[in-house]
């Protein structure tokens, strides 16, 4: 192994993009962050169809060859197969394992998913299938933009590269759609294979639930007690921003009724490391990628899916800057009275007249209880940059004060900016024109169909491709996030390597990439343990001096001979 | 449409008292944009499934995390 050698290493001088670390302590909204997104599924000739082989078809369309060498943003003739070394899913923030004999099966994510099936001692489908997946290598891919495709659970997911900004989150998640796209055109063109629709929504509305993960790197010196105190406030009003909508009430919509949020029915606890049963506010996930002792990366399992550019900018961007507050210990007290209740009551309110109480006996809105946050950062940015904000913090203050204006004012008036507004407008249309009742069969296919990524059949892109709602990058940006990684993370370097070296990168995960070079007996692991190392600025030049991985490794390896 | 999508009532009467009524105060009719919802919601007409009771009965999901 080379491991000597971190390909990653910064030249002096470069080892962050954009000033100083560490990251969120620069007073902005900077840091290292990503979004994953969970796919709804179906095929509609195969109602009976296994959604984990549903989801194996995406991921294989996507990565297969098509004749000319590859995907559009893969490069290899087979998926780049998953490191799973450095995954840790049972590690608890705060501060334990959780034993695996113990552990549900789902949670078992640092394995195949035929293992943990296996280990849950579970037999049956799930088992089969999981190992068919595995074995074909359908089960999962790495991209030229250093994005991970795979088969999560029962569905297709994209998980964004790590990038520095809420504008680059933006761009890098739109790619992931634009990836869910192209993989059910493929399918659709392919001779035999039955279509598969993909949808970016959070539930069915008939009990299950399936996620939207924001990551946000934070320095591991910030007590997780200080993270949780300030999150769970902010996860409960921020909804009144970031919300998909949704028609329906209750885990299986029994209710009738609009509400803010796709997931807020989903939530049954405050802290906790579940992500799929008695899912918490926060989560306590402590598996960082990235070296333990300096880092933890913040999961956050909470959040809507958003459609909507500037929702999406606005959740990871207010979240990075109260998240800046925490790491500096100037984070407001703003603690809720039950809050995992209030989470429901503000999402059933699109009136967003509710009342929430905070521990010290104050009554406020969410919308309020967000000029409280935003008043907390603004105050806490100024104290560290002065009058001279950063060009995308100043973006995130600036909207995030418009909207919250906006929704006092009038909520239709978000309509181009927020999800829920948007769905909202269009289901207030409806049931005005043909009198129907919020439990009308129509009223909860609009909300499906919003999701719908097919751009002739989805509602939201019908909405974009009528500009009655406001974007932040235009169609060629979104093309070349589909193919190129963000510069300034280690995504890079990731993306790089399966861009270049296709075939020869045999595995490859967030934190290591591993090579299969011809002449050498064992497989060279090449670790990335630091997110804002593996940059174009620092390992641009080596790539560019090594034609093949063997010219890498020998490279890396400081000329060693082959072994 | 099918004549039990019509409206029938605001409220279930087993609903809390303290949820807040479904209609949201503001509608779609009283902002600026009402021309523009109206093409939206022809546009949209066009693009629905046409069967909407079978599609939603049948979109039904897996958990995930």
């Amino acid at each position: 192994m080379s491991s000597a050698e971190d390909p990653a290493r910064p030249t002096p001088g470069t080892s962050g993009a954009a000033g100083p670390g560490p990251w969120g302590r620069d007073g902005g909204v900077r840091r290292v962050m990503g979004v994953e997104t969970e796919f709804g599924i179906s095929a509609p000739g195969e109602a009976q169809a296994n959604p984990m082989l549903l989801s194996g078809r995406v991921v294989h369309a996507y990565a297969s060859p098509s004749g000319s060498g590859g995907g559009r943003g893969t490069r290899s003739r087979r998926a780049t197969r998953w490191d799973y070394a450095d995954e840790a899913p049972l590690r608890d923030a705060r501060g334990y394992e959780v034993d695996r004999a113990r552990a549900h099966p789902s949670q078992l994510t640092d394995v195949p998913p035929d293992v943990a099936a296996s280990q849950a001692a579970s037999a049956g489908t799930a088992l089969h299938v999981a190992e068919e997946l595995e074995e074909a290598g359908l089960a999962n891919t790495v991209l030229t933009n250093g994005a991970r495709l795979y088969v999560d659970h029962a569905h297709p997911e994209y998980s964004g590269p790590e990038v520095t900004t809420p504008r680059d989150a933006v761009l890098w998640d739109l790619a992931g759609d634009e990836v869910a796209r192209e993989a059910m055109r493929r399918i659709a063109a392919s001779p035999g294979l039955g279509d598969v629709v993909l949808y970016k929504n959070n539930t069915d509305g008939k009990g299950a639930s399936y996620g939207t993960h924001e990551n946000y790197l934070m320095p591991r010196s910030t007590p997780f007690a200080d993270i949780v105190r300030a999150l769970v406030p902010f996860f409960v009003s921020r909804q009144v921003v970031t919300g998909a909508g949704r028609v329906g009430r209750g885990q299986t919509g029994d209710g009738s009724g609009f509400q803010l949020s796709q997931r807020a029915d989903f939530f049954e606890t405050e802290v906790g490391l579940e992500t799929t049963l008695k899912r918490p506010l926060v989560n306590t996930r402590d598996e960082p990628h990235a070296t333990a002792d300096r880092w933890r990366r913040l999961h956050v399992i909470v959040g809507d899916a958003n459609l909507c550019q500037v929702a999406n900018l606005l959740k990871v961007g207010t979240t990075s800057l109260v998240l800046a507050t925490v790491e500096a210990g100037e984070a407001p007290d703003l603690a809720l009275e039950n809050p995992v209740a209030a989470v429901r009551a503000v999402s059933h309110d699109p009136s967003l007249t509710h009342l929430l109480t905070l521990r010290t006996g104050e009554r406020l809105t969410a919308v309020q209880l967000q000029w409280r946050h935003l008043e907390a950062v603004r105050a806490f940015v100024e104290r560290r940059q002065g009058a001279a904000v950063d060009a995308d913090t100043a973006e995130v203050l600036e909207r995030w004060e418009q909207v919250l204006t906006d929704l006092e004012a009038d909520p239709m008036r978000c309509a181009r900016q927020l999800d829920w507004v948007a769905k909202l407008r269009l289901l207030e249309g409806f049931r005005t024109r043909e009198d129907l009742s919020w439990d009308a069969a129509r009223l909860a296919l609009i909300d499906i169909q919003y999701a719908d990524l097919r751009p002739e059949r989805g509602l939201h892109a019908r909405l974009v491709a009528r500009g009655a709602v406001e974007t932040l990058h235009d169609q060629a940006a979104v093309a070349r996030a589909v193919v190129d990684p963000p510069e300034d993370t280690r995504a890079w370097f990731r993306g790089e390597c399966v861009r270049r070296y296709g075939d020869e990168v045999a595995a490859a995960s967030w934190d290591s990439v591993i090579l299969d070079v011809a002449g050498r007996t064992s497989l060279q692991r090449v670790p990335m343990l630091e997110p804002l190392r593996g940059t174009r600025a620092s390992t641009g030049a080596l790539l560019d001096r090594c034609p093949t991985a063997a010219d890498l490794v020998l490279a890396l390896t400081g000329g060693r001979p082959a072994g | 449409m099918a004549p039990q999508e019509q409206r029938r009532h605001e409220r279930r009467e087993d609903e809390p008292d303290e949820v807040p009524a479904p209609a949201p105060t503001t509608t779609a009719r009283t902002s600026a944009g009402d021309a523009e919802v109206d093409d939206l919601l022809d546009e949209i007409d066009d693009v629905l499934e046409a069967n909407a009771e079978t599609f939603v009965r049948s979109f039904v999901q897996k958990g995930g995390q």
